[in-house]
C-alpha cells in the first residue's frame, strides 16, 4: 500500500483548476515524506483528449473511459464511486484526496464508507505527522467557528476532502505517465439514475465569477429591497447575491445564496448589506478580496472580516452610495 | 401498504448562537454550552422531518424519528414528535461523545435494523455542529442502498422515489429504487411548526430507547479512526476601516469615493 491517489475532476473537457489544487496538496504531503508517488485519476466518458503534460505534479495519469461516467454519472454519483472503489482495489493507495465540490462531497465519504474507512471533509490543511506516518488534517467546524485538527489513526486508507481555493494549483508543464484503466465492469452496478437536469437560467454576471458582489440579507426586510441591490450591481458590472436567511425567507431564489451550503464566491469586492455575518456566510467568501459591509449593528460580525464599513441604516446610506458611483461613472 | 420511513435527526448546540457567545475548552477539546440557550434539532434534519411528513400527507405513511446521542434534552428532541411523526427512537450514551462517522453509522445501522425495515431513510443535509455531511451517505453504504443527496422534493412512487436534487444553479430529477437514504436540503421549504394539538400529543409519548447493548455493539467497535487532536477559535483581528460622515448617506457617499480613490470600484 502506498501513495497518494487525487481524484481529478473533468470541466469543459480539460482537467479542471480544482485538479490542480488537489496536487498542490499531494505535493505538500510528498515534500513532508510520504512516499510512492502520486496518481491522478480522471473519469468521463471520452477522455482521448486528456495528457499528462496538463497534470503538473502527477506521477502518473489514470484515464477512467466510461459511458456512465459522463458529467460525472450524475444522479447519486453512483458510477464514479463503484470506478474508484474499483482503482483504490487495484493499487492500493495511502491517501485518497477529493475536492469538496458537489461531486466529491458525495463521492469522497462515498468511497471512504465503501472501503469501510474514515474521511475528514472539506480540509482546509493535510500535513504529515511524522511521528506516526499518518495524515493530519485541519478542518472549520461548528459553521467556521472553530477549527479542528484530527488524526487519522490505525492503518486504512486516509480519505481527504480538501476545501477549493485554498491551495494555489500547480503550475507548469506535466511530466508523468499515462494510462487507461478498465471500468466496464465495476460501473454497471449503477442504481440512481438521472432523469433529467432543470438548469435555472440566471441573467447577467455568475456569481461565482462576478468581480462585484452586492448581496443582502435579513436586514433588509422582505424582497423588495433587492432591486436596489440589482441596479448598483448593474451599474458596476456586478451580480447579487444573499444570505441564507434571505432565501429561506423566499425573498430571492436559492441560487442567489452565499456561504458554506450554497455557492462560494471570490469578488475584488463584496458589499454586503444588512448582512451580520454569521460564519455560515462567511465560509463562502474566503476568496473574497475586499469585504465592505453596511450594517446598523456595530457589533455584527460582518465588521471583524470587512476591510470598510459604514455604520448606519442601509435604507440611507445605499442610495447615496448608489448616487455617488452613477455621478462617479459620470 | 403504508410507507414506513425513518428520519435520523441530530441535537446540536443552537447555531444561532453568537459569536461572542461561543467558547471552546481546549483542555478537553469541547464546546462550552453557551448559558441559557438550549440546544436544537439539526436544522437540516427538520426539513427531512419535514419532507417525510409530506409523504404522510399525501398517502399513508408511517415516520419513525432515530437518534444517537449524549444529554439529550426532551423537550429538544421531541419536536418533530409535535410536527407529527408518529415514534421517536433514542440511544443515548456518554461513549457517543468522542466517536466518529464511522461509528455514528453503525449505530444508526443498529438502530434501523432493529426498528425496521424502511421503505425511505432520510436525514439532512449536514449538521451544524461538525460539518462533516456525510452520515447519511455512510449509512447507504453499510446498509447496501442507493443515496441521492441534497433534496428539495422527494416523492415515492412505485417501488421508486424520485427527487430533486438542488444543485447551485436548477435541479436534477433522480430516480433510486427503494429502499433508499435520501438527503434534504432548506431548499425543500421551512419546516412546519408544531401546532398545540401536536405538542399535546407529543407530551403523552415516550421514546423508545435502545441501549448499546440492545444494539448488539461495544465501546470497541465504537473506536474512532478519526480523532480530534485539538479544537480552537482561530484569531481573527479586525482591521476595518470605519467610513464616517456628516450623516448615513454622507457616510454611504464617502464610502464610494473612498473604494474608487483605491481603484476597487
Amino acid at each position: 500500500m502506498a501513495g497518494i491517489l487525487v481524484i481529478g475532476e473533468i470541466q469543459d473537457g480539460a482537467i479542471s483548476a480544482v485538479s490542480g489544487e488537489l496536487l498542490a496538496a499531494a505535493g505538500k504531503l510528498v515534500a513532508e515524506g510520504v512516499s510512492g508517488g502520486v496518481s491522478l485519476a480522471v473519469m468521463g466518458d471520452d477522455l482521448s483528449a486528456i495528457m499528462a503534460v496538463q497534470a503538473p505534479g502527477a506521477d502518473r495519469v489514470i484515464r477512467m473511459s466510461d459511458p456512465a461516467l459522463k458529467d460525472e454519472g450524475t444522479g447519486g454519483y453512483d458510477a464514479p464511486v463503484l470506478a474508484v472503489a474499483a482503482l483504490n482495489e487495484s493499487i492500493s493507495p495511502d491517501i485518497i484526496l477529493f475536492a469538496k465540490t458537489d461531486f466529491g462531497a458525495v463521492a469522497g465519504p462515498r468511497v471512504a464508507f465503501k472501503l469501510g474507512v474514515a474521511v475528514a471533509q472539506d480540509c482546509i490543511d493535510v500535513a504529515l505527522d511524522s511521528e506516526t506516518g499518518r495524515v493530519a488534517v485541519t478542518r472549520p467546524v461548528f459553521g467556521g467557528n472553530a477549527l479542528g485538527i484530527y488524526d487519522f489513526n490505525g492503518d486504512g486508507t486516509q480519505v481527504v476532502t480538501i476545501r477549493p481555493g485554498v491551495f494555489d494549483p500547480v503550475e507548469g508543464e506535466g511530466s508523468g505517465t499515462i494510462e487507461d484503466f478498465d471500468v466496464s465492469d465495476a460501473v454497471s452496478r449503477v442504481r440512481a439514475v438521472l432523469v433529467e437536469t432543470i438548469v435555472q437560467d440566471s441573467e447577467g454576471v455568475r456569481l461565482e465569477d462576478a468581480d462585484v458582489i452586492i448581496s443582502g440579507g435579513r436586514g433588509l426586510g422582505g424582497p423588495a429591497p433587492f432591486e436596489q441591490l440589482q441596479e448598483l450591481a448593474d451599474l458596476l458590472g456586478g451580480a447579487v447575491g444573499a444570505s441564507r436567511a434571505a432565501c429561506d425567507a423566499g425573498w430571492v431564489d436559492h441560487s442567489y445564496q452565499i456561504g458554506l451550503t450554497g455557492k462560494s464566491v471570490k469578488p475584488t469586492v463584496y458589499l454586503s448589506v444588512g448582512i451580520s455575518g454569521a460564519s455560515q456566510h462567511m465560509a463562502g467568501l474566503s476568496g473574497a478580496r475586499n469585504i465592505v459591509a453596511i450594517n446598523k449593528d456595530d457589533n455584527a460580525n460582518i465588521f471583524k472580516s470587512a476591510r470598510f464599513g459604514v455604520i448606519g441604516d442601509w435604507e440611507k446610506v445605499l442610495p447615496a452610495f448608489t448616487a455617488t458611483v452613477r455621478d462617479l461613472a459620470g | 401498504m403504508a410507507l414506513r420511513i425513518a428520519v435520523c435527526v441530530k441535537q446540536v448546540p443552537d447555531p444561532e448562537t453568537p459569536a461572542s457567545a461561543f467558547k471552546v475548552d481546549e483542555s478537553v477539546n469541547r464546546i462550552v454550552p453557551a448559558p441559557g440557550i438550549p440546544p436544537v434539532v439539526n436544522g437540516f434534519d427538520l426539513h427531512a422531518v419535514e419532507a417525510a411528513l409530506r409523504i404522510k400527507d399525501a398517502g399513508d405513511a408511517e415516520v419513525i424519528i432515530l437518534a444517537a446521542g449524549n444529554d439529550f434534552v426532551m423537550d429538544v428532541m421531541k419536536k418533530p414528535l409535535s410536527m407529527g411523526a408518529d415514534a421517536l427512537v433514542l440511544a443515548e450514551d456518554p461513549i457517543f461523545e468522542d466517536i466518529d462517522a464511522v461509528g455514528t453509522v453503525k449505530v444508526l445501522a443498529a438502530m434501523i435494523e432493529k426498528t425496521g425495515p424502511f421503505d425511505l431513510i432520510l436525514g439532512g443535509r449536514q449538521a451544524s455542529d461538525w460539518d462533516q455531511a456525510h452520515v447519511p451517505l455512510g449509512l447507504a453504504e453499510k446498509l447496501g442502498l442507493p443515496s441521492v443527496t441534497l433534496a428539495r422534493n422527494v416523492e415515492p412512487q412505485d417501488g421508486v422515489v424520485r427527487i430533486e436534487r438542488a444543485l447551485t444553479d436548477g435541479y436534477q430529477v433522480v430516480e433510486a429504487p427503494i429502499p433508499a437514504v435520501v438527503t434534504v436540503s432548506n431548499e425543500l421549504g421551512e419546516a412546519r411548526y408544531p401546532t398545540l394539538r401536536g405538542i399535546m400529543a407529543a407530551s403523552r409519548k415516550q421514546p423508545e430507547r435502545l441501549t448499546l447493548d440492545e444494539l448488539g455493539l461495544t465501546a470497541n467497535d465504537l473506536k474512532p479512526d478519526l480523532s480530534l487532536r485539538r479544537l480552537f477559535i482561530p484569531e481573527s483581528e479586525s482591521q476595518v476601516e470605519i467610513i464616517e460622515g456628516e450623516d448615513e448617506a454622507d457616510a454611504g457617499r464617502k464610502l464610494a469615493l473612498r473604494l474608487r480613490e483605491l481603484n476597487l470600484i
